[in-house]
């Protein structure tokens, strides 16, 4: 009975969670689309070609329903952006579906890249902070903290390039992979599928690369991580169950990684989800900053080009990749919370 | 705990400033200083070119050329003296975008958290709504519509940064409005809209300043990537985000076209950042 009436409020949870994610993607839709209406010139303008004749904008026009009202102009444009019909871009003509997704699987790479970078890092200064409190180490990893969370991203991208890219050039500073290389792949996961074809040669290049870039994103979020998790860190090594656990005779290093940090973390975990989508609207000027081929990149041209086509899917193609991280944590939180868990 | 502010109990407060308050506001001066001397200070023209003089190193380096003391850029031109100009360009994006932002959002705040009622329910949806959509996305949208250009940039810090001061200020008036002095001054016969000026909005101001502060670092930032990516203010111009690109594309052969802007922005960022973070400490109450 018990556990029908958990799997029930799981289910509630589950339920009311992909409501708001609905709610969510629909109110972007409806920005997105707005916006892109309140520019100067009419939409047709934007998606035929330049040359293109008057029949084929008369053509073009009857085919959006441009000529109806704009709540039925919203209806057609949005069964089209559900059935992937994001329009043609206007610097390259190709589809605008087409391009974001051959640049989406360089953004993803980099992203879990930089997250499980971050997770080490922070989880690092965390963990001998904590180890080591009340020294100096503590205080200079207390000091490294707030340095890296007062400065963003960019700077940090741009300091790494200096560092490496003049003092200790061991890493690459720009591009995905080195282009001389002849490349065995049929999808746009290099990295992954480097990994499953067992080319470590291609990639230990194609990480060499992406190392950098990885590492700027992850710094503010490493901090992050280190702070939160020392503070709840220290709350627990004060409970009785620790102490309890060290009267018992265990030493240090077994009392914090396996008495405290299971019942600490999950704080973190919860931060970590949210923050992961910043850390994804950082890719965009990070991959500017490296000359990376991800979507980010391809954002900054298209707004450079105003190219609002292309603009419009790459903004909703980053909304939807928001939503269902949110969703994904949500989920991860629901089953991992032992309220939840245990009805 | 923070620096300064020991164990000691009640002297705590008036204890001598904390380094790295010392510290940025000291960068800071420095900087407004130069800003606002740039024409007299600056040694050469910003925009001055000379090809014969392309990629000089700073003074300290071998081939150095006198006059040059950070050396100069691709065209020739004198490095101090951009950074010196590109000054006045970032300090007035901080001062005007962060001050926008904070007088729309912090009046906002003020009314929702004091007047409470539909004022409040529809101030709030409004930033419920806005803090739903990633600022990039918000940004990308706003900068592609508007296109690019110092004044687009200002709308889209204050459009899209209005509600870091709605929401904390909001928060502040509301505890402040259930006070006992806020009620007393009502009993007093004073109106709602001046109890909300001359009782709740001292009482919020130092939140304020903390929150101006860092927005004010946030908002060199957002105008550094723009010019970096070239959608701010022309080419020519001496922006730090502008010769940050420059420096970019030739770091291989010219370190010091990067390095010195590089430098300037990080310390600036990072001072606003500080000295925000310093005043919070300061004028927190529970450390109080």
């Amino acid at each position: 009975m018990r556990s029908v009436e958990r799997c029930l409020t799981l289910l509630r949870a589950v339920l009311s969670r992909l409501a708001t994610t609905l709610i969510t993607l629909i109110g972007v839709a409806v920005i997105v689309f707005f916006v892109i209406r309140v520019v100067p010139g009419n939409p047709i303008a934007m998606m035929v070609a330049p040359g293109a004749t008057e029949a084929d904008i008369a053509a073009l026009k009857a085919q959006y329903g441009l000529d109806k009202s704009i709540p039925v102009q919203f209806g057609i444009w949005l069964s089209g952006v559900v059935h992937g019909d994001f329009g043609t871009s206007i610097t390259t003509r190709q589809p605008v579906l087409s391009l974001v997704l051959s640049r989406l699987p360089a953004t993803l790479e980099l992203s879990v890249m930089a997250l499980i970078i971050a997770m080490i890092l922070g989880g690092f200064a965390a963990l001998t902070g904590t180890r080591l409190r009340g020294t100096r180490t503590e205080a200079a990893i207390d000091v490294g903290n707030g340095m890296a969370l007062s400065v963003p991203d960019f700077l940090w991208g741009l300091l790494l390039i200096l560092g490496f890219g003049v003092l200790l050039p061991v890493f690459h500073i720009s591009g995905r992979v080195t282009p001389s290389l002849d490349l065995p792949f049929v999808t746009n996961f290099y990295l992954t599928e480097a990994l499953l074809r067992l080319r470590f040669d291609l990639w230990a290049d194609i990480v060499s690369h992406m190392f950098l870039p990885a590492l700027a994103l992850a710094i503010p979020l490493a901090a992050i991580i280190g702070q939160l998790l020392k503070q709840s860190l220290k709350e627990t090594m004060h409970l009785d169950y620790v102490t309890l656990s060290r009267t018992k005779g265990y030493g240090e290093n077994h009392v914090i990684l396996r008495e405290a940090l299971p019942n600490a973390i999950l704080p973190t975990l919860t931060l970590v989800g949210v923050q992961f989508t910043f850390l994804i609207g950082g890719t965009v000027i990070i991959e500017r900053l490296f000359s990376y081929e991800g979507l980010g990149n391809m954002a900054i041209d298209a707004v450079i080009n105003r190219d609002l086509p292309l603009i419009q899917g790459i903004v909703i193609l980053f909304a939807l990749i928001f939503t269902l991280v949110n969703l994904a944590v949500d989920l991860c939180y629901a089953a991992l919370n032992p309220r939840l868990r245990h009805g | 705990m923070a620096e300064g502010v020991k164990m000691d109990g009640r002297g705590a407060v008036r204890r001598r400033m904390p380094l790295r308050l010392v510290l940025s506001a000291g960068w800071l001066t420095v900087l407004v200083l130069a800003a606002l001397l740039a024409p007299w200070i600056a040694p050469k023209d910003p925009l001055a070119q000379d090809l014969f003089l392309g990629r000089m190193p700073p003074f300290w380096v071998a081939g150095a050329e006198p006059g040059y003391l950070l050396g100069t850029d691709s065209l020739g031109r004198d490095v101090l003296s951009r950074i010196l100009y590109g000054a006045r360009l970032a300090l007035t994006v901080a001062l005007v975008a962060g001050g926008l932002t904070c007088l729309i959002g912090a009046t906002l705040g003020l009314m929702a958290g004091f007047l409470r009622g539909w004022v409040d329910l529809v101030i709030s949806r409004l930033i419920d709504i806005w803090m739903a959509f990633p600022p990039v996305l918000f940004s990308i949208l706003l900068i592609a519509v508007l296109g690019p250009g110092l004044s687009s940039i200002i709308i889209a810090i204050v459009v899209i940064d209005w509600t870091r001061f709605a929401r904390v200020v909001r928060a502040e008036a509301m505890a402040q409005g259930a006070m006992d002095y806020v009620a007393s001054a009502r009993v007093a016969g004073r109106g709602r809209f001046s109890t909300m000026l001359t009782e709740i909005l001292p009482n919020v101001l130092p939140t304020i300043l903390v929150l101006l502060t860092l927005e004010m670092g946030v908002a060199i930032i957002v105008e550094a990537i723009l010019s970096f990516v070239n959608l701010s203010i022309s080419t020519d111009d001496p922006t730090w985000g502008g010769m940050i690109a420059e420096g970019r594309a030739s770091i291989h052969q010219a370190w010091w076209v990067l390095i010195f802007p590089l430098v300037t922005l990080f310390l600036t960022v990072l001072s606003f950042s500080q000295l925000g973070e310093g005043l919070k400490d300061r004028y927190d109450p529970v450390l109080r």
